[in-house]
């Protein structure tokens, strides 16, 4: 399968089914590279995968699809693959991958059913520009027959945050729209905040929308709890020490990347959210401190 | 019971033979004892152990292992089969975490009633020991049940307490190793630490040859103490050497087990190193690792092919928990430098300036501060090595720590040991240097090697420490030394401390040769590491 091919189907993959994680789509697009992969060994097999990400990255530049994309080729090659016969090989990895498709396209309900429970009667969240988690997770509180109103940032240059207030809305869920910079002002009504993340780092902290480690500090500030939601396959291999730290290719658009030049003129899409301002993480895996993060990737990736 | 004739011959009262048996005496001073001597230090011995017994619970520490299959020896026709079931149950109430069920041997039941016995015998005694009373009146019982474990403390934290100094001169006393005494006036805060003074080293009273200890050991006994090895991976990788040059010149007795005999041989010689300078916790890992080795040497491999293997074992430790995880711990490092960077760096450590070096190599392009402080100065070794190499350096002594900090974009720090519950045991001033780091948010990284962690857990820098020289604080200028009669004033006291501890939150990063980890990981490593034994 050429490179350019997987790349449309992953476009038309986000396109057909807008609510879908980018990397699921990249996840689904890649079972498809594989099954369609003509090499002749598992070392070509690998080779051929790995440059498939590499690509499916440069396309969307997001931490999860990297991350997503690193847990499937580790889960698909973690069997035994001691068959004698390249294409009994492919097919039992062809046979985990769609394992670890349906388990991680499951996770979203997972995290909602965790998280719901902690949104009690009559609770104003925060929430920042627009994440599909955190509306799984306010849909099933709604569904729950919960009365709250949500507070959500415009989450400017692309105001993400509008699209969610319409997407909140359609729940019959109150929905306010605020500027970024109110953050601290509204901070005081709030009860919590609740923050969907692109990627959960090593350290246990989180990388997500520009924005967010104000909003953190600002809790921190006012004593509001701060939950992250986010799925496992979001766990990613960084450790970033401070907001410099963070590789280019995430911080910025895939487009940005190849046409410009300078990039200290380009302002970065995402920041860095250190773990001791975040109180619980919510993950399919369950609901854990950002300390336990590092244990469970250890698990995970060792 | 074969008792030895009197080694001087019959007793007359002449004075020839008791010039004669001085004579003798004299010589036999430094030899090893005799087979008498030692079998009435072994009942000795298997007394002490049933009393202590009944004091704790099932002794879990390294020592009391020691001490438990001491009195296991391969002497058959000597020792009755009691001897042999004491230990057996003691080993089987120590591998209780195993958790298999033994049927119930003999042996056994001879050391249930032995135990009963025993702790009839100190309720009468009316020992007080509370809570272990009732655990040790019904431990051997079930042999194979998880025992309350009771964790004693170690001796060199207890030196305050008459009881615990007089059993350790004991146990010296029967390995024939010197004890060393304390020196000068102790800061109250650490009263329960040895205090030694350089100018008596313990080798002044080894008798000369000394055959209980080796010759090598010796020798390095007295580099530690005179401070001549310092550093934690130096002082291991030089232990180990010494214990390979032991092997080397090891020899099985007859009717002995090299698996065993080994073991008790080193046992004089861990104790007489701990008294030159307390261990380290490297150093203790590295000999649990070569006690477990040698212990698990099968009984039918001959001694060449044995000791052949040993030495392989401590070159493949050093090499590979060394040297190699130093290599693999630089890789993750040096990701960690952009170029641009000012680095901070405190003392010496090996480790650190092996980082640097490669960075440096790496074309990456940054300078380094050294930060240094008395006594010791030992920023001034990493000094050379880094200026050597060409890098840029600057020298500050640590009262000028806030004055550059506003300078610094990264803090590398070494560890000598890092704690089960996230905390960083490094040279004194370390944790000051994390303090302030993260009061200027200068991001923080401590680089050590898996060997050092330690199942150990404190929370402050007293309760386990090193007392290092007070008069090593006597600064000579202008050639007046001050505070040099300072044991002259009763009110004064010199605190030379060695170590402190930092806790997790001021640690961003800790780097290890498994990877980078967040300073709340360190359970986790020792949890894969203990699966992975």
């Amino acid at each position: 399968m050429e490179f350019n091919v997987l790349v449309e189907y992953f476009r038309a993959q986000i396109r057909g089914d807008p609510d879908v994680a980018s990397a699921v789509a990249a996840i689904r697009s890649l079972l498809e590279f594989l099954r369609r992969d003509q090499s002749e060994t598992i070392l070509g097999l690998r080779e051929n995968m790995t440059q498939a990400i590499r690509r499916l990255e440069e396309t969307d530049s997001s931490v999860a699809v990297s991350s997503g994309g690193e847990l499937f080729l580790r889960f698909i090659s973690l069997t035994s693959l001691e068959h004698p016969d390249l294409s009994q090989c492919k097919n039992v990895m062809i046979e985990r991958g769609e394992l670890f498709l349906k388990k991680i396209s499951l996770s979203r309900g997972k995290v909602g059913k965790l998280c719901h429970t902690f949104i009690k009667d009559g609770a104003k969240i925060l929430t920042h520009s627009s994440s599909r988690v955190v509306l799984k997770v306010l849909e099933n509180a709604a569904a729950d027959n919960k009365r709250f109103t949500v507070y959500v940032t415009e989450s400017q240059p692309d105001s993400a945050g509008k699209r969610m207030a319409q997407k909140l809305r359609k729940l019959n869920i109150p929905v306010m729209v605020v500027l970024d910079a109110a953050v601290g002002y509204i901070m005081e009504k709030v009860d919590l905040v609740i923050v969907g993340a692109e990627g959960v780092v090593e350290s246990g902290g989180v990388i997500n929308k520009i924005g967010t480690y104000q909003m953190a500090v600002c809790s921190k500030a006012h004593n509001k709890p701060f939950y992250v939601v986010a799925e496992s396959f979001k766990f990613v291999r960084l450790y970033p020490l401070n907001q410099q730290d963070v590789p280019d290719r995430f911080k910025y658009t895939a487009d940005i990347l190849k046409t410009v030049k300078d990039l200290n003129q380009e302002h970065p899409m995402i920041d860095y959210t250190p773990p001791s301002l975040i109180t619980l993480l919510f993950t399919d895996l369950g609901v854990l401190t950002p300390s336990a993060v590092s244990d469970e990737l250890i698990k995970l990736y060792l | 019971n074969i008792t030895d004739s009197d080694p001087d011959g019959r007793l007359t009262v002449t004075d020839k033979d008791v010039k004669l048996q001085e004579i003798a005496l004299a010589k036999n001073e430094g030899k090893e004892l005799t087979k008498e001597e030692k079998q009435r230090l072994r009942k000795e011995k298997k007394q002490h152990k049933k009393n202590k017994k009944d004091d704790k619970g099932p002794p879990e520490k390294e020592k009391e292992k020691e001490k438990a299959s001491v009195p296991a020896p391969s002497k058959p026709a000597t020792q009755s089969p009691a001897h042999k079931a004491a230990p057996a149950p003691v080993h089987a109430s120590e591998s209780a975490a195993a958790a298999e069920k033994p049927a119930k041997s003999k042996a056994e039941l001879r050391a249930e009633r032995r135990a009963r016995q025993d702790s009839e015998r100190t309720s009468k005694h009316g020992k007080k020991e509370g809570g272990q009373q009732s655990a040790s009146s019904k431990p051997k019982a079930t042999p194979n049940e998880l025992q309350p474990v009771v964790k004693r403390l170690p001796e060199h934290v207890q030196v305050d307490d008459p009881a615990a100094l007089k059993k350790l001169a004991k146990k010296l006393e029967r390995q024939q190793v010197p004890l060393r005494s304390d020196y000068g006036y102790k800061v109250s805060l650490f009263s329960h630490l040895h205090q030694y003074s350089r100018k008596s080293p313990p080798t002044l009273q080894i008798s000369i040859p000394a055959t209980v200890i080796h010759p090598s050991i010796v020798r390095l006994g007295l580099q530690y103490s005179q401070g001549i090895i310092a550093g934690s991976n130096a002082r291991s990788v030089a232990l180990l050497h010494t214990f390979k040059q032991v092997i080397q010149d090891y020899s099985t007795p007859p009717n002995e087990e090299l698996s065993r005999d080994l073991v008790n041989k080193l046992s004089p010689y861990i104790s007489f190193l701990s008294q030159c300078r307390p261990l380290s916790a490297s150093m203790g890992n590295a000999i649990k690792y070569i006690k477990k080795e040698i212990s698990n040497i099968p009984s039918q491999c001959k001694e060449e092919e044995a000791k052949g293997k040993l030495q392989a074992c401590i070159d493949s430790y050093i090499n590979e928990k060394i040297i190699l995880a130093s290599e693999a711990i630089s890789k993750y490092a040096i990701e960690k430098i952009s170029d641009g960077d000012v680095i901070l760096v405190y003392g010496c450590s090996s480790l650190v300036n092996h980082i640097l070096c490669k960075a440096f190599e790496k074309q990456r392009k940054f300078r380094v501060i050294v930060v240094d402080s008395r006594p010791r100065l030992e920023g001034r070794e990493a000094l050379r090595r880094l200026v050597k190499k060409g890098i840029r350096c600057t020298y500050v002594l640590i009262s000028a720590l806030s004055y550059i900090l506003p300078e610094v974009s990264k803090v590398f720090l070494g560890a000598h040991a890092l704690l089960a519950n996230g905390y960083v045991m490094s040279r004194v001033g370390t944790s000051q240097i994390a303090l302030v780091a993260k009061a200027y948010n200068v991001p923080v990284l401590v680089c050590c090697e898996t060997y050092k962690f330690c199942e150990r857990v404190q929370t402050d820098s007293f309760v386990s420490n090193e007392l290092d020289d007070p008069d090593d604080l006597i600064v000579t200028r202008n050639g007046k030394s001050h505070l040099e009669n300072w044991q002259t004033v009763k009110s004064l006291g010199l605190l030379n401390l060695v170590y402190d501890v930092t806790p997790p939150d001021f640690v961003d990063l800790v780097i290890t040769d498994l990877g980078m980890i967040p300073c709340t990981s360190v359970p986790v490593v020792l949890r894969v590491k203990n699966v992975d034994q």
